[in-house]
């Protein structure tokens, strides 16, 4: 980590990385915006966004959970019922008993309320307040070192598995003509979801997860040509939005999360402003 | 095996949904170098018989598939071109990407190798559709265009059998004769059987084979010349007072 540390001071010596949390910070943000980049474009192609708002709010009850069962480490408790929550979510809509946003209201809104009943059960909410806009400022090495196996995890499955998402994306029926698993697709893609939403949900926080998640790729898509390009636009704007908002946060002393939302945001607007003169051109 | 030169054989397939009984016994065989019309009002199970026969849905009965040689395939390789495609038309997929993601695992977002694009031309060439498509979005094709695509993608690999459901309902007179054109030569090529559903008659008598009416099940089947002069396909399709289906 010393290396690393030093290699930061060399290449950026100013003063807002001459505290080690915000070297940190940087180090995850350089991990965690690519992977949202990269997640976010399909989300937003397979029109999932509010599910993976619904996982954030599951979160609530995922440390309810862990502190119910005395858990220290949230993560488990709320990894295992974000895995559990989606896959009822999946399960449930597969059934076509109600539309979609329907079904993910219901279990975003009851994932929520169970995690603030339970949460003020045991000893008042405001101690996990904290949550809803997360602190990336807390973010310790150690975990620095397993957002970095997850995104090599997500790049690996994305290697391997990205065409048959791509083809389910168009259409299920096209892509199970052409032998394609649709339904362990499906699942495998909610169980990303799942585990890249709670694991940054400490530092991103339950409110604005998923505007990380969407607006890097609903900006690229109003900018992209191909997929290739989308992924790349996506990428590259959810890592722009990430240092810059967390550079910007520093001197203005605002809350990281929320700055890199709205620079996130400022780039959708003018992408869509381009875009809509560029259709009328 | 026998000498049948069957492709797929249905067995007794049954559909049932929440709401009742969808289709039910439904028995026919599909031949290798036959287009088989499934023909059949509104309603009468059309989609779901093909959405059993790509997996989609679960069934009771059987269905077997062949090779040409009589040899059982585990996994048939099914080419599918749906009646207009339900889709998001937004979407930043190119045909290019569409074309490649069917060729090999390597990623589409990673870029695409020449020889895959090389191929890709190919098989819009084989389509008679431009190579100048490879650029375009799949949501800004127009419906001619998107039906070549769809040929094109059902076309590779070499599928074992080919679903046409409603393909050209989006394309217009001129493209509908090359587009039947198309399938009838693969048809005599490939022998590659082919189940065609069209509502359109005049359509199904001059490029299929053979017909089969279902009406939650199948109520005839047979060379399509006997098909049409039964009662039942007469009564389907309103063709009682008229004496007959014009060509």
């Amino acid at each position: 980590m010393s290396f690393i540390y030093s290699a930061i001071d060399t290449l950026l010596p100013f003063e807002w990385t001459e505290f080690s949390y915000m070297k940190n910070a940087l180090l995850a943000i350089l991990l965690i915006t690519p992977l949202f980049g990269l997640v976010g474009t399909m989300i937003v192609n397979n029109k999932m966004s509010f599910f993976s708002d619904a996982l954030g709010h599951s979160a609530l009850t995922g440390i309810a959970i862990g502190v119910l069962m005395g858990i220290d480490n949230y993560l488990i408790s709320m990894l295992g019922f974000a895995l559990l929550f989606a896959l009822c979510i999946s399960a449930v809509m597969n059934s076509g008993t109600s539309s979609a946003d329907t079904i993910i209201g219901v279990f975003s809104s009851t994932g929520l309320a169970l995690g603030i009943v339970l949460l003020s059960a045991s000893g008042g909410f405001a101690k996990y307040s904290g949550y809803l806009i997360g602190d990336i400022l807390t973010v310790q090495p150690v975990e620095i070192a397993m957002l970095a196996l997850i995104l090599v995890t997500v790049v690996v499955v994305w290697f391997a598995f990205f065409n048959k998402f791509m083809l389910t994306s168009i259409n299920p029926d096209l892509a199970a003509s052409k032998g394609i698993h649709i339904q362990l697709v499906e699942k495998m893609f909610v169980v990303i979801v799942a585990v890249i939403v709670t694991i940054s949900i400490k530092w991103v926080g339950v409110l604005i997860i998923n505007s990380l998640l969407v607006l890097p790729a609903a900006a690229a898509r109003n900018m992209a040509k191909s997929m290739r390009s989308y992924h790349f636009i996506a990428i590259g704007i959810s890592v722009f939005s990430g240092v810059s908002g967390l550079i910007a946060s520093y001197y203005t002393g605002t809350a990281a999360g929320g700055t890199i939302v709205l620079i996130a945001a400022a780039i959708f607007f003018v992408s869509f402003m381009v875009n809509r003169v560029h259709a009328k051109a | 095996m026998d000498t049948c030169k069957c492709s797929t054989e249905i067995r007794n397939l049954t559909v049932k949904k929440r709401d009742g009984i969808i289709i039910y016994d439904v028995s026919f065989d599909v031949h290798h170098g036959e287009i088989l019309a499934l023909i059949g009002r509104n309603g009468a199970g059309k989609t779901t018989l093909l959405k059993a026969l790509l997996g989609r849905i679960p069934y009771t009965g059987t269905i077997r598939f062949s090779n040409a040689q009589g040899e059982r395939i585990e996994k048939p390789r099914i080419g599918y071109v749906p009646q207009n495609m339900v889709f998001d038309r937004s979407t930043p997929v190119t045909v290019e990407d569409m074309l490649c993601a069917n060729m090999s695992g390597f990623p589409v977002w990673l870029g695409h190798k020449k020889e895959k694009i090389a191929k890709a031309v190919r098989m819009l060439a084989r389509v008679g559709a431009s190579p100048m498509l490879l650029g375009k979005r799949i949501g800004n094709l127009s419906g001619g265009e998107m039906q070549r695509v769809l040929l094109a993608f059902a076309l590779e690999p070499k599928p074992d059998l080919l679903l046409l459901d409603e393909p050209v309902s989006a394309v217009d007179r001129k493209g509908i004769e090359v587009f039947y054109d198309l399938v009838t030569s693969m048809r005599a090529e490939h022998q590659m059987p082919v189940i065609l559903v069209s509502h359109d008659l005049s359509h199904v008598e001059k490029y299929a084979t053979r017909a089969a009416l279902l009406d939650r099940t199948i109520l005839v089947s047979g060379t399509i010349k006997d098909v049409m002069k039964t009662p039942e396909v007469r009564e389907a399709f309103g063709l009682k007072l008229t004496g007959g289906v014009k060509l």
